[in-house]
């Protein structure tokens, strides 16, 4: 029995999601093998057969994974699955679009986004944005797993010596391609891996007020978020979503400012560590989960925050 | 160009949802139901489409009880033409109703499928992607534009980070993420003139697919319940609080 893990990677450097990944795999059991699949990938390849826990790491490095197209991609993982008890990717955005590709083409169910191992064939998963959570498990002889990354500390980067195995197949479908894309340049941490989050909600009013926060997170090294309803309101662009249908974080600390605390933004944040709610309405639901809750003004709370730190 | 979208039936997302004592399963009855938010958008981009001269006919698909015709129903108030229900009462898993829907594909020939990202019941995020696995068709899952040119459809798409934007060959199925569009309400006329629109029924058998198990729930139980804190009196408070107390900053 083996398990195969899809790394995520930008061809350079192996993404901290990856790591994750790994810690769940090892807690199912059986010798884990890293699928770097890229195009110009031997530093990631490199980079996943130094994770500690890797016994071993199959580069694919073609021209038609350059930019990891689901319809190639998924090809490529169904061939290399099926000699496989557990293929697992973390449920990042790319691990979401090409996974369920891949158990269809294995003819096996995909458990998404889990959240703890109980056995090689039992899993915890959140549904219904968090309100619940079910533990289930695979009749399939093939277990395709999505990992949701906060549920599991990452293995260590360094340690490993893995071989690195080039997998010569090509999966080209020919039926998309990669025309381009648009990334958010920011200094500040990504979301996912921040210690410090700081986030706003509708009470932020429009998108420049997030300059307020955004002071606030560069003293203190955070990743700036939102809630839907900011998002909705057009404030700030999707990626910036925290929640049930945005990203699901756990940092050290969490700081909501101006938000509600609806269900679906609980669901993205209510495993960080330290919660604190600033928001004037005194009944916000915010304020059942936060550790440390301040009713007040947000224009006068932040500013002032900022300035104490 | 004959565009399929799908709708499922959910819980209404304003309601919260509770676990049952013996931790079987959530509790649903007597529960505000609701078409899913995402398919929502699915049915306003097909919608769009009509409008645009794009798309010429909509045909909504649903999966499920009975009663999950009145998601077909309100669908069609809200501009597509006609409804399929494929009608079980059984728990049907992503791989199923993506093994289903292949069929309806396959009958209806859409150049293209349009369904939401994931569903806020089991928020599994699969079933679109299944569904062009096995109809070996290209996929924009969590797109937030879609462009038709001539037999190519530039979808653009919600990734960490940032967007990307891919070209799909047609027929090709689509996922919707939130900031595609902003769902209509239907109108009172048009919710009269719905209940005219021809709806057809069929079953698993009709369309030849074996309803199989691939999973199976244990048990389904309320999350940690995380407990409130205290409510500090200034700022000041807070960074003293943040600093000597959690020490996290």
């Amino acid at each position: 029995m083996a398990i195969l893990i899809i790394a995520e990677h930008d061809n350079q450097s192996l993404k901290a999601a990856t790591l994750n990944a790994v810690t769940a795999a090892t807690q199912m059991g059986g010798d884990i093998h890293v699928l770097v699949a890229g195009s110009g990938c031997q530093a990631a390849a490199d980079q996943a057969a130094a994770v500690t826990g890797v016994a071993k790491v199959l580069m694919a490095d073609n021209a038609a994974y350059e930019h990891q197209l689901a319809e190639n991609m998924s090809l490529l993982i169904a061939e290399l699955g099926r000699d496989y008890s557990h293929v697992v990717c973390p449920a990042t955005t790319a691990g979401k679009n090409v996974m369920p590709r891949v158990a269809a083409l294995l003819d096996v169910a995909q458990i998404s986004d889990i959240i703890r191992v109980d056995s090689e064939d039992t899993f915890a998963r959140p549904i219904y944005a968090g309100n619940a959570i079910a533990t289930v498990k695979s009749l399939d002889a093939i277990k395709v797993i999505t990992v949701r990354g906060t549920a599991f500390d990452p293995a260590a980067a360094e340690g490993g010596s893995a071989a690195i195995e080039a997998v010569g197949s090509t999966h080209d479908a020919e039926i998309s391609s990669f025309v381009g894309e648009e990334m958010a340049k920011s200094d500040r941490p990504e979301l996912t891996s921040a210690g410090i989050i700081i986030s706003g909600g509708r009470g932020m009013g429009n998108g420049e007020n997030f300059a307020l926060l955004e002071s606030v997170a560069d003293k203190l090294g955070a990743a700036v978020g939102a809630s839907r309803a900011a998002v909705d309101a057009g404030f700030v662009p999707n990626d910036m979503q925290v929640g049930q249908t945005g990203k699901i974080v756990a940092p050290e600390l969490y700081i909501a400012v101006g938000i509600s605390g609806a269900i679906q933004h609980l669901a993205g944040m209510k495993d960080s560590k330290i919660i604190v709610a600033i928001n004037k309405d005194e009944e916000a639901p915010i304020f059942q989960v936060a550790d440390y809750g301040l009713v007040a003004d947000l224009f006068e709370a932040v500013p002032e925050l900022d300035g104490k730190l | 160009m004959k565009v399929l979208v799908t709708v499922k039936r959910v819980i209404d997302y304003n309601v919260k949802v509770r676990v049952k004592s013996d931790n079987s399963d959530v509790d649903l009855s007597n529960v505000k139901m609701a078409m899913n938010p995402f398919c929502e958008i699915a049915v306003e981009e097909a919608v769009r489409l009509k409008e645009a001269g794009v798309a010429s006919e909509i045909v909504v698909v649903s999966l499920g009880p009975q009663a999950a015709q009145e998601q077909i129903r309100t669908a069609l108030a809200l501009g597509a033409d006609r409804g399929i229900l494929v009608q079980s009462d059984e728990n049907l898993e992503s791989l199923t109703v993506a093994k289903l829907l292949a069929k309806v594909v396959e009958e209806e020939q859409p150049g293209l499928v349009i369904m939401g990202k994931q569903a806020i019941d089991s928020d599994n995020n699969q079933t679109g992607q299944m569904l062009a696995a096995l109809t070996n068709m290209a996929q924009g899952t969590f797109a937030s534009e879609v462009k038709i040119e001539g037999d190519k459809a530039k979808v653009t798409r919600e990734v960490d980070g940032g967007l990307q934007t891919v070209e799909l060959n047609m027929p090709a199925i689509v996922t919707t993420d939130l900031r595609l569009n902003e769902p209509r309400y239907a109108s009172l006329p048009n919710i009269m003139k719905a209940k005219r629109k021809p709806l057809d029924t069929k079953t698993p058998e009709d369309l030849g697919v074996e309803v199989k198990a691939h999973t199976q729930v244990l048990s389904v139980e309320p999350p940690a319940e995380r407990q409130a804190g205290i409510k500090v009196a200034s700022v000041e408070e807070l960074v003293d609080k943040l600093k000597n107390e959690a020490k996290v900053i």
